[in-house]
C-alpha cells in the first residue's frame, strides 16, 4: 500500500500544458468515473489549480499506478503523453505526502503564503470523497494535510506581512500611524493601483478619503464611488493639514508637491507624521520631502522593495513550516504503517509460538517417562493446532484488508490479542 | 541565604533578558512567555530579598551604592513588568531588561553589605527622595528604551528599505505615544524626588543645596533636558525622532549623575 502522486506545477511546466491538462469543476466529476477504467489506482484526489495539476492516489503496484494516472491524464485531455511526460513529477510514499503538506500549506506557492491553496486542496478532496474516489488512507492523508496547513498558519507568520503593492502601503501605513481609524487619506489623481490603495486603507478604519483630481468633475465621481469627498485641485494646501495619508498618481510631468511646501505644512500640523505615497511615473512629489521629520516618502520603487523584502521575511518563515512538515509526515507514515498486514499477522503468529513453545516446554518437562520421539510427535502436534486456527484468521485478514474498511479487521485483531505496541 | 537569593535573582533577570532578547530574533511566543515568568520570578524573589536585607540591617537597602543600584534594578523591573501587561509591547523588554540585569550585577560585584546607616540619611526626607527619584529614573529608563526603538523603527521607515527591525518593532504611534506617556509619569516623580532631596538636605546640612556641585550639578541638568523635553511635547513641538533623541539623551544624563552622585 503507498500514497503517490502525479503531476506539474508552476515549478515544472509552462501555463500552455498547465491549461492543456487542467479539469473544470464540472469535468472533475466526470473525471472519477473515467478513474474507474483504471482499477490500479485504488484511492484518488485531483487537484487542479491554475498553478498545479496533481493527481494523489493510492495503490498497490507503484510503477502500474504511475503508468495509469500517466495513460489517464493522456486520454482524458485527449493529448498525447510524449507532449507533457517530461513536465511531469512523481513522488511516493514519504515524499508524495510531504509534497501535499507543502502544497496545503501554500509553502509550494508561487507566492509563499498566499491563503487560496488551502480552500482549492479541501474542495478537490471533498469532491473526491463525494465521488467515492477516495478512503481511508487518502481520507487521513488530506485530514492531516489540513490540521497541518492550520499549525503551519498560526505557528509561522509565512501568510503574514503583504505581498501586493497595495497592501504593503496600508502596512506602511499602519507601522507609521498604528490604528488608521479616524485617519484622512487624500487621493489626487486617479488609477487603479492608487484606487486600490485608498480602498484598502478605507476598508482598514481610515475615516475620510478625499479625491483631488485636475477635472473636478471626475474627482466627483471617483469621490461618490468610494465614499469620500471630492476637493478642489487648486485647493490642496488648505486640505494637506488634516491630510495623513497622500496617494499621488497623476500625469503632471512635474513635482506638484516640494520640500517648502511639506515644512510648513507639517508646522501647522504640530508636527504630526505624513505619510506619502507616490506612484505616478514620473513623479508627483519631490523626494527631498522625505528629509522632513515626521514624513514619510515612498514611491512606486521603494513600495516594490517592500513587497520584495516581504516575500524573503515569508520564505524565511517558511523554513519553520518545513520543521513541522518533517514532524507531522513521520507521524503520519507510522499511522500508515500500521495499516499493513504483514506486521499485524507476524505478530500474530509471533504471540501463538511464543505461547506454544513455552506451554510445551512446561509439560514436557514432568513427562520424563516419554521417549524422544513421542515428544517430537506431542510438539508437532501443537504446531499443527496452532496452524490450524490461526489459517482462516490470517487468511482473512490478507483478504479484507484490501477492502475499504480492511484496516478496521486489523484494528480488531491487534485489539483482540492484544497486539498493540511492538510492530518491529 | 542571602546571597544565595541574590544569585538566584541574577540568574532569574539573566534568563528573562536571554529570552527577550531571542524573542525579538525569532518572535516565538513561548520565549517571550518564559522571558515575562523570569521576570516575574526575579521580582518576586527580588522583593522577598529586599524584606529580609531590610530586616538584617534594620534600614532601608539605601546605605551605599551597591544597595541603591539593586533597589534600582527592582524599581525598574517592576515599572517594566507593569507596562508590559498594561500596554503589551513585547519587544520592549529586550530593550529594558538589560538595563536591570546591569544594574543588578555591577550591585553584586562592588562591595556593599555592611555599611551603617549615615544617622543623615534616617530621615523621612531622604526616604521620599529616593523613593520619587527611583520611580523616575525608571519610568525615564522605559522612555529611553522606547526612544531607541522609535530611532530604529523610525530609520528602518525612512531608509525606505525594511530589514528585520521593520516587522518586530511596534509602530511609530505605539512607541511615541508610550515614550510620552512614560516621560509624563517621570518627569513629575523625579521633579518631586529632587523637592524631597532638597528640603532633607536643608533639615540635615542645613541648606537646600548643600552638596557639593560635581555631585549635584549633573543631576540637574538631566532634569533640565526632561523639563525642556516635556514642555516641548507639551506644547506640541517635538515629536517622533527628536523626543526620542532627546530621552535618550537625557537618561544618559541622568544616568551618569546618579553614579556620580551616589558614588
Amino acid at each position: 500500500m503507498t500514497v503517490l502522486l502525479v503531476g506539474l506545477s508552476h515549478k515544472t511546466a509552462p501555463v500552455e500544458i498547465r491549461e492543456k491538462l487542467a479539469f473544470s469543476e464540472r469535468s472533475l466529476k466526470s473525471s472519477f468515473a473515467y478513474l474507474n477504467n483504471y482499477p490500479e489506482l485504488k484511492e484518488k484526489v485531483i487537484l487542479s489549480t491554475c498553478n498545479r495539476v496533481e493527481l494523489y492516489a493510492e495503490a498497490k503496484e507503484l510503477e502500474a499506478a504511475v503508468q495509469s494516472i500517466k495513460n489517464f491524464l493522456a486520454s482524458y485531455h485527449n493529448i498525447s503523453l510524449g507532449e507533457f511526460e517530461k513536465y511531469l513529477y512523481s513522488l511516493y510514499h514519504q515524499e508524495a505526502i510531504t509534497h501535499l503538506f507543502r502544497v496545503s500549506s501554500s509553502m509550494d506557492s508561487m507566492i509563499v503564503g498566499e491563503p487560496q491553496i488551502l480552500g482549492q486542496v479541501k474542495d478537490a478532496y471533498l469532491l473526491a470523497r463525494e465521488a467515492n474516489a477516495t478512503g481511508i488512507v487518502l481520507n487521513q492523508v488530506f485530514e492531516k494535510a489540513f490540521s497541518v496547513a492550520k499549525l503551519i498558519r498560526t505557528e509561522t507568520r509565512i501568510c503574514e506581512s503583504a505581498v501586493s503593492v497595495s497592501f504593503a502601503a496600508v502596512e506602511l501605513a499602519k507601522k507609521i500611524f498604528g490604528e488608521l481609524r479616524g485617519k484622512t487619506v487624500l487621493l489626487i489623481g486617479a488609477g487603479e493601483m492608487a484606487e486600490l490603495a485608498a480602498r484598502h486603507l478605507s476598508n482598514q478604519g481610515v475615516e475620510t478619503i478625499l479625491v483631488a483630481n485636475r477635472t473636478f468633475d471626475r474627482a466627483q465621481e471617483l469621490a461618490n464611488e468610494m465614499g469620500g469627498k471630492a476637493v478642489r485641485f487648486d485647493g490642496l494646501e488648505k486640505e494637506l493639514p488634516h491630510t495623513d495619508i497622500v496617494i499621488s498618481s497623476t500625469a503632471a510631468p512635474h513635482y506638484i508637491m516640494g520640500k517648502n511646501l511639506i515644512a510648513n505644512i507639517l508646522k501647522a500640523r504640530k508636527n504630526r507624521p505624513m505619510f506619502f505615497i507616490d506612484i505616478a511615473v514620473p513623479r508627483n512629489i519631490d523626494p527631498a520631502i522625505n528629509e522632513i521629520d515626521n514624513v514619510y516618502l515612498y514611491d512606486i520603487d521603494d513600495l516594490h522593495n517592500v513587497v520584495e523584502a516581504n516575500l524573503k521575511e515569508r520564505e524565511k518563515e517558511a523554513l519553520r513550516g518545513e520543521e513541522i512538515i518533517r514532524k507531522e509526515t513521520l507521524n503520519l507514515i507510522r499511522w500508515l504503517e500500521t495499516l499493513n498486514a504483514v506486521p499485524t499477522i507476524k505478530l500474530l503468529r509471533d504471540k501463538a509460538e511464543r505461547i506454544r513453545s513455552q506451554e510445551i516446554e512446561k509439560t514436557l518437562r514432568r513427562l520424563n517417562h516419554l521417549s524422544e520421539k513421542d515428544k517430537e510427535a506431542i510438539n508437532v502436534l501443537t504446531m499443527s493446532i496452532i496452524n490450524k486456527i490461526l489459517h482462516n484468521p490470517i487468511v482473512n485478514i490478507k483478504k479484507e484488508i484490501e477492502s475499504p474498511n480492511g484496516f478496521q479487521l486489523l484494528d480488531l485483531t491487534k485489539r483482540l490479542f492484544d497486539l498493540e505496541g511492538n510492530l518491529d | 541565604m542571602l546571597a544565595i537569593l541574590s544569585l538566584l535573582i541574577v540568574f532569574a533577570y539573566f534568563l528573562a533578558t536571554l529570552k527577550h532578547i531571542l524573542f525579538l530574533i525569532y518572535r516565538r511566543h513561548q520565549l517571550l512567555t518564559i522571558a515575562l515568568w523570569a521576570g516575574l520570578l526575579g521580582l518576586l524573589l527580588h522583593t522577598l530579598n529586599l524584606i529580609v536585607y531590610t530586616r538584617k540591617m534594620g534600614h532601608l537597602p539605601f546605605a551605599n551604592f551597591s544597595e541603591s543600584l539593586a533597589f534600582f534594578s527592582w524599581v525598574m523591573v517592576l515599572t517594566y513588568l507593569f507596562v508590559e501587561f498594561r500596554y503589551k509591547i513585547p519587544s520592549l523588554g529586550t530593550f529594558v531588561m538589560p538595563l536591570a540585569l546591569l544594574s543588578i550585577t555591577y550591585s553584586q560585584l562592588i562591595p556593599g553589605e555592611g555599611t551603617p546607616l549615615s544617622p543623615l540619611v534616617q530621615n523621612v526626607w531622604f526616604l521620599v527622595h529616593i523613593a520619587f527619584a527611583f520611580l523616575g529614573i525608571a519610568a525615564f529608563a522605559l522612555t529611553f528604551g522606547l526612544g531607541i526603538m522609535y530611532m530604529i523603527q523610525e530609520g528602518q521607515l525612512k531608509s525606505r528599505r525594511p530589514g528585520g527591525f521593520y516587522y518586530r518593532l511596534p509602530s511609530l504611534e505605539i512607541l511615541d505615544s508610550l515614550g510620552y506617556k512614560t516621560l509624563a509619569w517621570g518627569f513629575p516623580l523625579l521633579t518631586m524626588g529632587l523637592l524631597a532631596g532638597s528640603i532633607w538636605a536643608h533639615s540635615a546640612k542645613g541648606s537646600f543645596w548643600g552638596w557639593d556641585p560635581l555631585k549635584s550639578w549633573p543631576l540637574l541638568i538631566g532634569w533640565i533636558i526632561y523639563g525642556i523635553l516635556f514642555i516641548g511635547r507639551i506644547r506640541g513641538w517635538w515629536r517622533g525622532r527628536k523626543a526620542a533623541r532627546w530621552s535618550v539623551l537625557g537618561f544618559v544624563a541622568v544616568a551618569l549623575s546618579y553614579l556620580i552622585h551616589t558614588y
